[in-house]
Parts: structure tokens; C-alpha cells; sequence
């Protein structure tokens, strides 16, 4: 097993090397981790950064500025709605609209980081942070 | 998908114990109700019997649904208008050809640089030969069908944890695990293991039955041999002339393939979806929205962007942007309203309907999916691996590598669907890259398959069905929670608004589903309308 999983970081690794080479220095500067893989049945992404960089970011964007198309991905970016955490935690486990509930692939300590994240970037500034234990309140 | 999740109790899990504890007819009953399994039940071209006195009817998006519910009301008198956002007909139907241009969200656009006849499809690319309403249009409209090869034996099982990361081809796979589970079970047969389970009759016609089914020699071993190779193949296939004889190869023993977990990758290909014949258009899937189209001449409104429905006893009357002038805001009314939009586009706009419809509209979210297609030089799976159509599974993050199932032998090139990603942390983690990171990633992990890759490699393309402007999403995914709660109130006419496409449906996600649901909603529909 040890040897498998330094095959598959080497691999991650080769990759990350590879994109790397043609990304823009704008791009690097909008999305604070390189794109990652997560090799389990949930996001192995760890912090708030990394978890908003390669799962929100996929439809809100890498700005938070969200995206308009035949209906909309709404901004983060100084969204109003934020000020509730609560509202936040359902939508991240039980989805809403067009969001999927993406928080199940994700551990209470991943939930509570990148919404934590969230709420205090993109001109957010919330001072009231969630913890794991309320992720775990909230999942049931 | 090799890597099939482990849940408590997955709908999977679950029936696999119905069908273990209470036999197979229980079992597809219990699939049947979940949305599985079940034979479309379409006989045939509907037929909308009465005048519908000139009713008129407005009915939003031209994908499969929209448009089959737009060609079979104007046949039976109704005038009709489509309203749709793309420039183009025929929705998640949809090839990418050399030439296309596709701008996804978060505005990078990729020109498809393919070289003439080759085509991705990103969203449905096969046709189970028991979609018979699909395919009754397909024959209705001209659409020319070919096979679509799913089960290649000479195709690749691979696991980067099992032998070595060496490809594996699926017809030893397949034939040295049902040889070796055949020796076990005859084994145990003849040792008297089994006979309180079966007739002392029942046991010869069973040990016959595994030798010739499972290629046992004649002491019920499966081993090299002539027997086996018949299955699997040889080490060295037979040729002419001297020194021809064939070789046979040693079988992969069956605790290596329990292990390796390769077996998972064989149940790709045992479903009811996935079974022989499966069909695709000639020219790709895209042909059949095409087709549709043309059958409505005058009917679509392309670059019209709804946004909001609003229905009152004298009738509906939708808000859109004209896409094409600045968005320009316009109102198309009419008497009934067929809605064939997505429920994450839908779910978004302002809508009058019941409380109980709104909130089914809201509880379905999209799964999230990835394909990618990559243009090589030269058909190398065929010319040096001797794969002619069919997929490769693998629990690399790319999962699967289709091969063309056009265009064999040609010694030109081809496009390879080389990342197909349903669900999973892997979708939404692609979904957050760039168009040529996404390409870059298919490379990457699909050059631990095909060592060709890095120089055959010509041009991709990736979609990413979450950052597609049309859809926000793959496709609905119901649960059987949701479905309980939801599904009726989905389907239901709500004063005279109908919603019809594959959320509508117990076959989510095919095109089957589509169609049939936008055949049921016009029928009673028009039940309706008649009886107004």
C-alpha cells in the first residue's frame, strides 16, 4: 500500500508540474492552489483555499464573482446572503437549485474550512466562523 | 465504474440483496420501480385524436423533448413556438465538430480543431437498442444509425494498483475469472459441497454447464489449454504454414483478479443500458437534433433567453431576451405552455405554479459530469493494440477511454473520448479547471494506458457540464427520496403549464427518458385541451 500511495502522489505531483507550465500569472494569482485530483470517494482537499479553488470555484469562479448563462451561478462575492452561516451549511449539504450538495463529499472540518473561507474573502468579512461540530449538526 | 462506491446501503447494494434473497424476478420489479431496468414502453407514433381548434402552444427549449412535444402537436393542429436560448437546435444533444466554437462559463471559449468527420459528443453517445421511441424518430427522420461498440474484448481493464499498472485485455479477464469461479463452483459440485442444493440429476447437466460454459479441461480444471484458449485466446495466435501452431497463454489466476478488483470493470458491460446492439448516428449524436429540426422549419425561435412564466385562466405568457439584440426584452403568449427547460435553468426563473410543483422544481440538483476528446495522429489503439471501438475502464481519474466505433481501419486519425468523469470529487475538481488543464489531465493519467500519448497527441476538447451555459448541469438525479416526495407533483399539469424532458422521467439522463416524457405530457395535454 505504502508504495501505491507515493506512486499516486509522485503522479499528482507530474501533473500539477505540468499545468503549471501553461498557466497564466493571472490565473496563478485568482486561483491560490494548483488544480488537485482527489483520489478517494471524497475531496481530499485541505483548507479553506484549496477547497474553494477546486470545487466552488468550478461554477462561482475563481473571483467569487459567480457566472451568467441561461440562468445564473449568484456571486459570493459580497454576498449579503452570507451573513448566515446556516444558510450557507444547507446549501453546501443538501444543495439548492442549481447547486449540487457537494458538501457530502466532504469532511465536517473541510465544510466548516471553506465556508469559513467564504465568508471571510471576496469581500466578505463575518467574524462569527463555523466550527466541524456545527457542520456536524447541520449534515443531519 | 471500477471504483463503484461503498455506501451502508446504495441503491446498488440494496438490490443486489433483493435479488440475492428473493430471486431475479423480484429484483427487476424492485429496479422497474426505482427507474431502472424498465423497456420503454412506447408502441409506436402517438396519435392526438380531435381538433384542437387552432390552440395555440409555446413551449421552452428545443432539445429532445421540447421539439418532440413541438413536431407531434403541430401534427395534430396546434400552433406552436419554441423558444430557445442556443443558436442551435437540439440541447444536450450535441456533437463538437472541427470548426465549432464553445464558450463555456467563465468565458473561455475552445475552437474545436478537429480534422473533418471527427466529432465529440459531450453529452449522449449511445443508444440501447430497447430506446425504441428514440429510435422510431431516428428511422422517422432519416437518421442514419451505426453500431456503437460498448463490450471490446481486446479492450483494456486497468487498475494503477494491480499488476504492476499494466493494462489488463477484458476478454482474459473476463475469461480467466468466470473459468476460475467455474473450477471453484465444480469443485465444490463434485465434493458433495453442494448437494443438498441441487438434484442428483440437476448436478451433471450443472458440471456440464461449467465446463462448457467456463472453458474447464476434461477433469474440470482451467488451466493453459486448448479449452481456455478458446475464451481468453493465446499467447500466440495461430497462423499458416511452418512453425504456426498457436500457444496457449497461462491464465491469470482467480485470487489475482479478486484482488485486483478488475472484475468490477466486466459490469460495464452486463446492465440492461449497455447491452448489444447499441446504436449511434453516423456523423455523431448531434444528427438527430439536426434532424428534429428540420422537421420544425419555422417552429424555433433560437437566441431567446426566458425569464419568467406567468399563467393566468386565459393563458401563458412568457418573458425572454433576444439574445441577438442585446437582449431585448420581448413576451410570446399563447394557451398552453410545454416547458422543456432544465430544472436548474428553470428552477431560477419566476414562475407561477403550485407550492408542490415549485418545490419539486427546486429538489433536484444536477450530477456533475466531464468528457474530454482528444485527436491523434494515427489510430494507434488500432494499428498498434488492435482495438477496434468499445472503452477501457480504469480507477485512474480519467476512468475510461472510448475508441471511435466509426472509421476502423482507415489508418488516418481519430478522436479518442479520453476522460468521462460522472459525479464524484472528480468531476467537480475538473470542472474547476481550465479547458486546457482538463486536456492536459487526460493526457497525463491516459499515457499510463497508451504510452503513445505524448506523441500522437494533435488537439482537444473538454466540457465541463456544470460550466455549460445552457444547462448548468449534466442531468437530473433523483433520489428514491426525492422521487417519493417530488415525482408526481413534477409531472403533474398545473393549470396550463406542463413540464416534460429527462428530469420528467424514470429513465434520467437518456434521451429515451426525454422523448417519452414529453409524449406523455402532450397526450394528456391534449386531453385537456379537448375537454376545455
Amino acid at each position: 500500500m505504502g508504495s501505491i500511495r507515493r506512486r499516486a502522489k509522485i503522479r499528482a505531483a507530474l501533473f500539477c508540474a505540468a499545468v503549471l507550465v501553461g498557466t497564466s500569472v493571472l490565473a496563478q494569482e485568482l486561483s491560490p492552489a494548483p488544480p488537485f485530483i482527489s483520489r478517494g470517494r471524497g475531496f481530499e482537499e485541505q483548507g479553506g483555499a484549496a477547497l474553494y479553488a477546486n470545487v466552488c470555484a468550478a461554477c462561482h469562479q475563481p473571483d467569487a464573482k459567480g457566472a451568467v448563462g441561461a440562468a445564473s451561478y449568484p456571486a459570493l462575492a459580497e454576498n449579503k446572503k452570507l451573513a448566515s452561516a446556516d444558510y450557507l451549511m444547507s446549501a453546501l449539504f443538501n444543495g439548492i437549485r442549481a447547486m449540487p450538495p457537494v458538501g457530502r463529499m466532504m469532511s465536517d472540518e473541510q465544510a466548516a474550512d471553506v465556508i469559513n473561507y467564504v465568508r471571510t474573502h471576496f469581500g466578505n468579512n463575518y467574524d462569527d466562523p463555523v466550527s466541524a461540530a456545527d457542520a456536524k449538526a447541520t449534515r443531519q | 465504474m471500477i471504483d463503484a462506491p461503498k455506501a451502508p446501503l446504495s441503491r446498488r447494494n440494496l438490490l443486489a440483496l433483493i435479488g440475492a434473497s428473493a430471486g431475479g424476478a423480484a429484483m427487476y420489479q424492485a429496479m422497474t420501480s426505482l427507474g431502472f431496468a424498465a423497456e420503454s414502453p412506447y408502441r409506436g407514433p402517438i396519435k392526438l385524436e380531435g381538433d384542437p381548434k387552432g390552440a395555440t402552444v409555446i413551449i421552452l427549449g428545443a432539445g429532445l423533448a421540447g421539439m418532440t412535444a413541438a413536431y407531434e402537436l403541430g401534427r395534430a393542429g396546434y400552433k406552436v413556438q419554441i423558444l430557445e436560448y442556443n443558436a442551435r437546435a437540439g440541447g444536450r444533444n450535441w456533437s463538437l465538430r472541427g470548426g465549432d466554437a464553445y464558450t463555456e462559463l467563465g468565458g473561455a471559449t475552445q475552437r474545436c480543431a478537429f480534422d473533418e468527420g471527427l466529432y465529440l459528443n459531450p453529452g449522449p453517445w449511445r443508444i440501447p437498442y430497447h430506446h425504441h421511441a428514440l429510435l422510431d424518430y431516428c428511422r422517422r427522420f432519416g437518421v442514419t444509425l451505426e453500431p456503437f461498440v460498448q463490450l471490446n474484448h481486446n479492450a483494456f481493464l486497468h487498475s494503477a494498483k494491480a499488476f504492476g499498472g499494466k493494462p489488463q485485455r477484458i476478454r482474459e479477464v473476463k475469461a480467466d475469472f468466470e473459468g476460475g469461479i467455474a473450477e471453484l463452483l465444480a469443485k465444490a459440485t463434485r465434493q458433495g459441497a453442494l448437494d443438498e442444493a441441487v438434484s442428483r440429476e440437476d448436478r451433471e447437466i450443472l458440471l456440464e454447464a461449467l465446463r462448457a460454459h467456463g472453458g474447464l479441461d476434461g477433469d474440470f480444471r482451467y488451466k493453459a489449454g486448448d479449452e481456455s484458449a478458446d475464451f481468453r485466446g493465446y499467447a500466440r495466435d495461430p497462423g499458416g504454414g511452418l512453425g504456426a501452431e498457436p500457444v496457449n497463454g497461462e491464465p491469470i489466476g482467480l485470487h489475482d483478479i479478486l484482488t485486483s478488483r478488475l472484475w468490477r470493470g466486466l459490469q460495464n458491460f452486463l446492465g440492461y443500458d449497455f447491452q448489444t446492439t447499441m446504436f449511434q448516428p453516423v456523423g455523431g449524436m448531434g444528427r438527430i437534433g439536426e434532424a428534429f429540426a428540420r422537421q420544425l422549419p419555422n417552429a424555433i425561435r433560437y437566441g431567446a433567453k426566458a425569464t419568467g412564466i406567468r399563467q393566468d385562466e386565459h393563458g401563458v405568457t412568457v418573458a425572454f431576451e433576444d439574445l441577438a439584440r442585446g437582449g431585448t426584452v420581448e413576451e410570446a403568449k399563447a394557451d398552453w405552455c410545454v416547458c422543456a427547460l432544465p430544472l436548474t435553468i428553470l428552477s431560477q426563473l419566476a414562475l407561477n405554479v403550485s407550492a408542490p410543483m415549485k418545490a419539486a422544481i427546486d429538489a433536484v440538483p444536477y450530477s456533475s459530469s466531464i468528457k474530454i476528446g482528444l485527436q491523434f495522429k494515427r489510430r494507434f489503439w488500432e494499428e498498434d493494440e488492435h482495438i477496434f471501438g468499445g472503452i477501457s475502464y480504469t480507477d485512474l481519474p480519467i476512468r475510461q477511454i472510448s475508441y471511435p466505433s466509426a472509421g476502423y481501419n482507415s489508418g488516418g486519425k481519430g478522436v479518442l473520448l479520453g476522460a468521462y468523469t460522472w459525479d464524484g470529487p472528480n468531476s467537480f475538481e475538473l470542472t474547476a479547471m481550465s479547458p486546457a488543464e482538463c486536456i492536459q489531465f487526460a493526457l497525463q493519467y491516459g499515457a499510463e494506458i497508451h504510452p503513445q500519448y505524448p506523441a500522437e497527441f494533435e488537439t482537444g476538447v473538454a466540457v465541463a457540464w456544470h460550466k455549460v451555459p445552457f444547462i448548468l448541469g449534466c442531468a437530473g438525479e433523483w433520489t428514491e427520496a426525492s422521487r417519493g416526495e417530488h415525482y408526481d407533483n413534477l409531472c403533474q399539469i398545473d393549470g396550463r403549464i406542463v413540464l416534460a424532458g429527462e428530469h420528467a422521467s424514470y429513465i434520467p439522463a437518456w434521451q429515451e427518458g426525454a422523448i417519452l416524457s414529453a409524449l406523455d405530457a402532450i397526450a394528456r395535454l391534449h386531453k385537456r385541451v379537448l375537454a376545455a
